[in-house]
């Protein structure tokens, strides 16, 4: 294993069920991840895509599910797809901890000289706020998804 | 709800003891300059002792501001902003929120041209 660039840890009172739901679940994911969906089949081999959830249904990420653990574990590759060749890899963790789920998200394998590592670290800790609120309080940080609608947007720069 | 606010103050007052320290602020700089760093990289450049850093560095932990992961025999450190995100979020609302970045904005400008005149 390389070394992960990025790691983000947090504590969701919730199920991981429910966890697993919110981050594959396009209905869900529109809520919390600045207005985008996260679309695939969420099987190994399978296409994943981050997409607009207005009428233009533009990808903002794109990739492939790597392994897909349900309600564990979650591997995707991570590309803009302006630039498809700059793959990097995400993982979502899933694990309960006495009454609450830990999430673990690490991004790494970046490509030598890719600035996707910092167009991604300033985002990752808005979405992951956002998730957390959504799934505690029912609803997502209005500010964080505007915020993270902004971090996705910057990723695409 | 009782329980569930009285958790989330627990979490939070974690979060405050440990960034009310300016020994783990300097860890947490350290980590954000750069990720996956092993307790004796960490230790380099630092007054402490290596018992103090890593005393320092599991109240990080505990406080969910310092991630881990194990390679091999080593552990790698790194920030997980996470948490200062969650605080943020609680005053700095929607409306707010262009208004403090502009007031931000200006005071780093402010502090630039201070900087080119000395």
């Amino acid at each position: 294993m390389m070394k992960p660039e990025l790691i983000y840890t947090t504590y969701i009172r919730t199920t991981p069920e429910k966890l697993w739901h919110a981050i594959t679940n396009p209905e869900f994911t529109r809520q919390y991840w600045g207005g985008n969906e996260n679309v695939s089949d969420w099987i190994p081999g399978a296409k994943w895509a981050h997409i607009s959830g207005d009428e233009q249904r533009a990808a903002r990420i794109i990739g492939q599910v790597v392994e897909s653990v349900p309600p564990k574990r979650l591997v995707l590759t991570w590309a803009d797809p302006a630039d498809e060749a700059d793959i990097s890899r995400v993982t979502f963790q899933i694990e309960s901890v006495d009454d609450e789920v830990r999430l673990d998200v690490i991004h790494g394998d970046f490509r030598p000289g890719s600035d996707m590592v910092n167009k991604v670290s300033g985002g990752w800790p808005r979405v992951l706020s956002s998730l957390k609120s959504f799934l505690e309080t029912g609803k997502a940080l209005k500010s964080a998804s505007c915020a993270a609608k902004h971090a996705a947007t910057e990723a695409l720069v | 709800m009782v329980a569930y606010n009285a958790h989330m103050t627990i979490d939070d007052d974690k979060v405050y003891k440990a960034l009310a320290d300016s020994s783990r602020r300097q860890l947490l700089d350290r980590l954000h300059q750069q990720g996956g760093l092993t307790l004796s990289e960490l230790c380099e450049q630092q007054d402490m002792t290596r018992q103090a850093v890593s005393k320092h560095l599991a109240l990080l932990e505990a406080a969910n501001l310092v991630a881990t992961v194990k390679r091999g025999r080593e552990k790698l450190h790194y920030l997980n902003a996470v948490p200062i995100n969650d605080i943020y979020m609680r005053w700095i609302g929607k409306f707010e929120q262009k208004q403090v970045q502009a007031l931000f904005n200006l005071k780093q400008a402010l502090k630039e041209d201070h900087h080119d005149e000395t």
